[in-house]
């Protein structure tokens, strides 16, 4: 049996301002608990895509958020219940603290101030940074700024988490300790990465996109044996055997 | 890249550091205030003004020849500006004559003078002690926990955030240039640096409105949320009793 359909997007296209168009007919279907790696190369509509599930862009045709449909009537509850985390944490991380940032949106769901202390300690327990809370976004690496940039999402308790790049930028020892944290986040996850490792590590489903398009969606055990597929997107075949050899195994 | 910016003794243990942002802004304002109204013959009143915020640094652990040397970096603008005010203000009785081409110095624009500097010594003093003694951000919740217009407190959060990414990307830059052989003559030197701050422009822009686009994904509505609550016990009382203390002094003095 499958679980409850968690976003809906039905023919889904949209152009920017300047009439590119960067989306097309796009038709996707996410079910509770799943992880969807979004695979694809620089401009094929990933990260656009990845706005439309909270309405930070809105396009033409269809998108149903949690049996919400993405109207500007519903951004607010949609919002809550989304965590979108952008790919550079720069732009996450707006305020002066660690505190302050992963506080911030339960302080705007207008939350009792013991009951943000306590999110936000949860949330950073969760991605290890306790202890952080009062330094600035500034003195933090790279690797710490990407898992504060979470915690900022999951202080609100979203039940998608909707994460643009989560490890770039990241040497291979953060990477691994990010994909570990990320993993261990039980809610509904759709995943942007040039990483095969990470969106293996991640997830259950692979999306395709190219051009704008949706070139394939298929079981992440599947892509990693489509030779040809895996050739179109620039993935080396012979590693994501031994990628499919370690799920197996 | 990391920066020890404008803040970098904020973080130091002392019993002025722990104090609540309120205490210090209070006092420190009030500083300020007392000095600038007084008369500049309040010399006295002057010198008790400045043994307390000695007192104070050392109580602080701050170095105080730092301290003296930042004070100097930007008394000589004021200094510039007021030394002029003898020479072309025109006493009524007095003055002194120097014999260079009829040059004279004017008794009340030495006056001008000595106010201008021990006022704003006094000044630039009391505020690089407040932000010394404070990090930025306890600073900035201090400013709203006393009711500081919101978009001011919001500005300088922003300002403070992203000027550290503003010198990084401006280094960045900067090194991408030199990278690339950059030199030559003047007019051609300027052009590049307006394409850089161009460019500086564009960039904040653009970062700007992502900004905003993750603050909007988390739930912003055009209002910033109130920030926690502060702690006041009697260390705040004390410290604050400098204001009416100086107020008290200062209307004996005169």
């Amino acid at each position: 049996m499958k679980s409850r359909k968690v976003i809906e997007i039905n023919r889904l296209s949209y152009h920017y301002p300047d009439g590119t168009s960067a989306l097309r007919d796009i038709q996707l279907e996410v079910y509770e608990k799943e992880s969807v790696a979004i695979l694809g190369p620089n401009g094929a509509g990933k990260s656009t895509l990845l706005y439309h599930l909270n309405g930070t862009l809105i396009g033409q045709g269809e998108v149903i958020v949690l049996d919400l449909p993405v109207r500007k009537e519903n951004l607010k509850e949609i919002r809550r219940r989304v965590g979108l985390v952008f790919q550079n944490p720069d732009d996450q991380l707006f305020c002066p603290t660690v505190f302050d940032d992963v506080a911030f949106g339960p302080r705007n769901m207008g939350l009792k101030e013991d009951q943000v202390r306590e999110r936000v300690e949860r949330a950073l327990e969760l991605m290890g940074l306790n202890g952080f809370e009062g330094r600035s976004a500034h003195h933090l690496s790279e690797g710490e700024k990407k898992r504060v940039a979470l915690a900022t999402v999951l202080s609100m308790d979203s039940e998608i988490l909707a994460l643009d790049e989560p490890s770039d930028n990241l040497d291979p020892i953060g990477s691994l300790a990010l994909t570990e944290r990320i993993r261990s986040i039980p809610q509904t996850k759709v995943i942007i990465t040039h990483h095969l490792t990470v969106a293996s590590d991640l997830c259950k489903r692979v999306l395709l996109l190219q051009g704008g398009r949706k070139v394939e969606d298929l079981p992440m055990e599947e892509f990693l044996q489509n030779r040809d597929l895996l050739k179109r997107f620039g993935f080396d075949p012979e590693f994501a055997g031994w990628l499919y050899q370690r799920r197996k195994g | 890249m990391r920066h020890a910016f404008l803040d970098h003794h904020s973080t130091i243990e002392s019993p002025i550091h722990h104090l609540d942002a309120r205490a210090k802004i209070i006092v420190f304002f009030t500083f300020i205030l007392l000095g600038v109204s007084s008369r500049p013959n309040a010399f006295l009143f002057f010198g008790i003004l400045v043994s307390s915020l000695i007192g104070i640094t050392l109580f602080a652990h701050l170095p105080l020849g730092h301290l003296v040397r930042k004070v100097l970096v930007i008394v000589p603008f004021l200094f510039f500006v007021a030394l002029s005010i003898p020479f072309l203000k025109k006493d009524t009785v007095g003055g002194y004559n120097l014999g260079l081409g009829g040059l004279s110095l004017s008794k009340s624009g030495l006056w001008i003078l000595w106010n201008v500097i021990i006022k704003s010594t006094l000044g630039v003093f009391a505020i690089i002690l407040l932000y010394s003694t404070t990090p930025f951000p306890k600073l900035i919740k201090g400013m709203e926990r006393l009711r500081f217009p919101r978009i001011f407190t919001m500005i300088f959060s922003f300002m403070y955030r992203y000027s550290f990414i503003l010198i990084d990307e401006m280094q960045r830059m900067k090194r991408a240039r030199d990278a690339r052989c950059f030199g030559g003559r003047w007019l051609w030197q300027s052009k590049t640096i307006g394409h850089l701050v161009g460019t500086l422009f564009l960039r904040s822009f653009y970062r700007g409105e992502r900004v905003y686009s993750a603050m909007l994904s988390r739930g912003y509505h055009g209002i910033m949320p109130e920030t926690m609550a502060g702690r006041w016990g009697w260390r705040e009382g004390l410290f604050l009793s400098f204001a009416p203390i100086l107020l008290i002094l200062r209307i004996y003095l005169e």
